[in-house]
């Protein structure tokens, strides 16, 4: 027996050790190697994406002079917003209904909602098209609505996928809730609402904060359904980034990303700080 | 007593009460089927049978939490009708307990006084009061995670009794708790309710359970209700074959009603029972192992009902002797309280095996 060491026998020795670290850094490498290139790259003074030329924020610059893209931020940011907090609400409804009832049509309707996961994105986007075209006439009898603004039609059809991913990981952690929770809650005369409000959503939140977290990223993301229903001066950021590299690649491609990168990151820092404040003043209670 | 109680009207009232499933073949099962029952102001009553014998049902339904498919169900005289649950005058324990996870044992407490709107004032003190009453002052800050099985058992309690409800319904609150702890909670819940005076229906699969806490049983198999009695009576008169089997150890003896009060048994021997069945239907006499004694062959008292027969096993459980005796037809258990003495029968003896009269009821066959 050797003796001393208490180590575990699981960890690996020798080369094999070695050859898993290295492993590690091959992959860590691969996946933020790429994001560090681009970053450096965004304040490169150079025309060319590919040479070193000095130190410069001109591209940063560029991109807040840029009319263009400013807007179609704006138009991205509406979109993300509005199709999220619709799909969230409706996606979570259809888990709840999915979850805790049962009802005629139920398993025709299961099926239909997580569609838009399964099919391709181009026969989503001509879907969409088609629809518009089709429906355009008669959605502008709803006061409010005026579809041949781009906007409208790009928050319909992003809440149309987004409902079916926030369903389904709300539904995941419904699925995990005791049902007797809720009777729970009825029988110390809380009424639906108060039920779902007090005792439910509380604890299906970190799904639903989840699920909204998957739309946002989805809808910024969309290129395909987006590109197809956008209307001209009305393009989403990452319609426009494509469009922009189609035109040939600019380095301010490059600042754009950063700024997205930055965004998206900014975004799950503070869903993080959220969660962390929401549970210690849940301790606290 | 208090405010809930009201005396024209019993606590619980169900007539006719039945309960359908129907599921996607179209196949419809009968949960409960036709049951009425009464369960009086400050009883501990308790619905007893096998899994799936609709006592969780029945209970549901008396909590809102189902709607029956025919029948009443009545409150203190009040139709409950389709009132939700959240409308009716009661409270449950959940087998799982159900507690709120995202809140403190003091905010689980208080749940039912906020959905009421009870001013926060009179809160504290009726949550301070409920939260004594199970013994957890201690723990009022702690979230429900944080409990053991019992702890969290003695939450849910008091979550439903803070309300002070007209009747307490607890679906086997003791199911998940381990054996010693769950004696020890039968008779902190007896005594709990003796001092809160509120009635309560008590669903179990755990015969001793029932017979240990409950004022009346009411056996329940196959979605109806066998027969509803104190313990016992349950224990020693019952009425059907699977009642008195379910509660407890007993004997068969297989036999044909003779008269009015008479039966007689597969052997030819006729023995002086009363019972209500018609003249010529099968019937079985039981008696319970405690209640028969052996005797050496012929040495029985004449008063006695006897039985001949040989002993077959011997088993000697320390506080008592366990025989097999071998009847012709069949097979008898015979338990003695062990003497000191050396009077014990050995395999093989020839024994007579004697009961009195009254310690042996008449059961369907």
């Amino acid at each position: 027996m050797s003796k001393g060491v208490a180590k575990s026998t699981a960890e690996p020795q020798g080369f094999s050790r070695w050859l898993l670290r290295g492993h590690s850094l091959g992959v860590f490498v691969f996946f933020y190697a790429p994001i560090v290139v681009l970053c450096i790259f965004s304040f490169n003074d150079s025309n060319a994406v590919g040479n070193w030329n000095g130190f410069t924020l001109g591209w940063y610059e560029a991109l807040f002079d840029n009319d263009n893209i400013q807007s179609s931020i704006w138009v991205s940011v509406k979109v993300c917003v509005f199709s999220t907090v619709i799909a969230v609400v409706l996606g979570t409804a259809g888990a709840l209904a999915l979850e805790r009832f049962r009802w005629w049509g139920q398993k025709a309707f299961d099926a239909v909602l997580y569609l838009p996961i399964i099919i391709p994105d181009v026969t989503m986007a001509v879907m969409m098209l088609v629809f518009f075209n089709e429906a355009a006439g008669w959605l502008d009898w709803i006061p409010g609505i005026d579809l041949q603004d781009g906007l409208e039609k790009l928050v319909l059809s992003h809440v149309a996928f987004n409902i079916s991913f926030v369903s389904v990981v709300v539904r995941a952690r419904l699925a995990n809730l005791d049902a007797s929770m809720e009777e729970a809650a009825a029988d110390l005369y809380a009424n639906r609402w108060q039920a779902f409000r007090r005792v439910t959503l509380p604890q299906i939140m970190p799904g639903v904060i989840g699920g909204a977290l998957l739309a946002v990223t989805i809808s910024l993301d969309d290129v395909v359904v987006s590109s197809f229903v956008s209307a001209v001066g009305g393009t989403p950021l990452s319609v426009f980034v494509f469009g922009m590299l189609r035109k040939g690649v600019s380095p301010l491609v490059n600042s754009v990303s950063v700024v997205m990168l930055a965004a998206s990151m900014a975004l799950v820092l503070a869903s993080l700080v959220i969660s962390r404040a929401s549970g210690s003043e849940r301790e606290e209670r | 007593m208090d405010a809930t109680t009201n005396g024209q009207h019993p606590a619980v009232e169900l007539t006719g009460v039945s309960k359908r499933f129907g599921d996607r073949s179209g196949t419809e099962v009968t949960a409960v089927d036709d049951v009425d029952l009464t369960i009086g102001d400050g009883e501990f009553y308790s619905l007893l049978g096998p899994s799936g014998c609709g006592k969780t049902t029945t209970l549901r339904m008396i909590a809102g939490l189902e709607l029956p498919t025919a029948g009443s169900i009545r409150i203190h005289g009040e139709e409950m009708g389709l009132r939700p649950p959240n409308k009716r005058p009661v409270n449950t324990v959940f087998q799982s307990y159900a507690l709120f996870p995202h809140m403190s044992v003091a905010k689980n407490v208080g749940f039912g006084l906020e959905m009421r709107r009870v001013p926060q004032s009179e809160r504290k003190a009726l949550i301070d009061w409920a939260i004594e009453l199970v013994e957890m002052g201690s723990m009022a800050h702690r979230k429900p995670t944080q409990l053991s099985g019992g702890q969290q058992q003695r939450v849910a309690l008091a979550r439903a009794l803070v309300n002070r409800p007209e009747v307490l319904l607890l679906d086997e609150p003791l199911g998940a708790l381990d054996l010693k702890l769950r004696h020890q909670m039968q008779v902190e819940l007896k005594n709990l309710q003796r001092e809160v005076g509120i009635t309560f229906v008590y669903v179990t699969h755990d015969q001793e359970e029932a017979v240990t806490m409950s004022d009346r049983i009411a056996v329940m198999h196959d979605g109806r209700l066998l027969q509803v009695d104190t313990p016992e009576a349950i224990y020693e008169r019952p009425t059907t074959r699977f009642v008195a089997d379910f509660i407890g150890k007993t004997n068969f003896l297989e036999a044909t009603v003779a008269g009015a009060d008479e039966v007689v048994l597969a052997n030819g021997d006729r023995l002086r029972l009363p019972s209500e069945h018609a003249s010529g239907s099968a019937v079985a006499v039981t008696v319970r192992p405690e209640r028969l004694t052996v005797h050496r062959r012929g040495e029985a008292p004449a008063d006695r009902h006897t039985v001949d027969g040989r002993v077959e096993t011997v088993t000697y459980l320390g506080n008592a002797v366990v025989y097999g005796v071998g009847v012709d037809w069949m097979h008898l258990e015979v338990r003695c309280p062990a003497t000191l003495a050396g009077d014990r029968r050995d395999v093989g003896d020839d024994v007579t095996v004697s009961f009195e009269p009254q310690h042996a009821a008449v059961v369907t066959g």
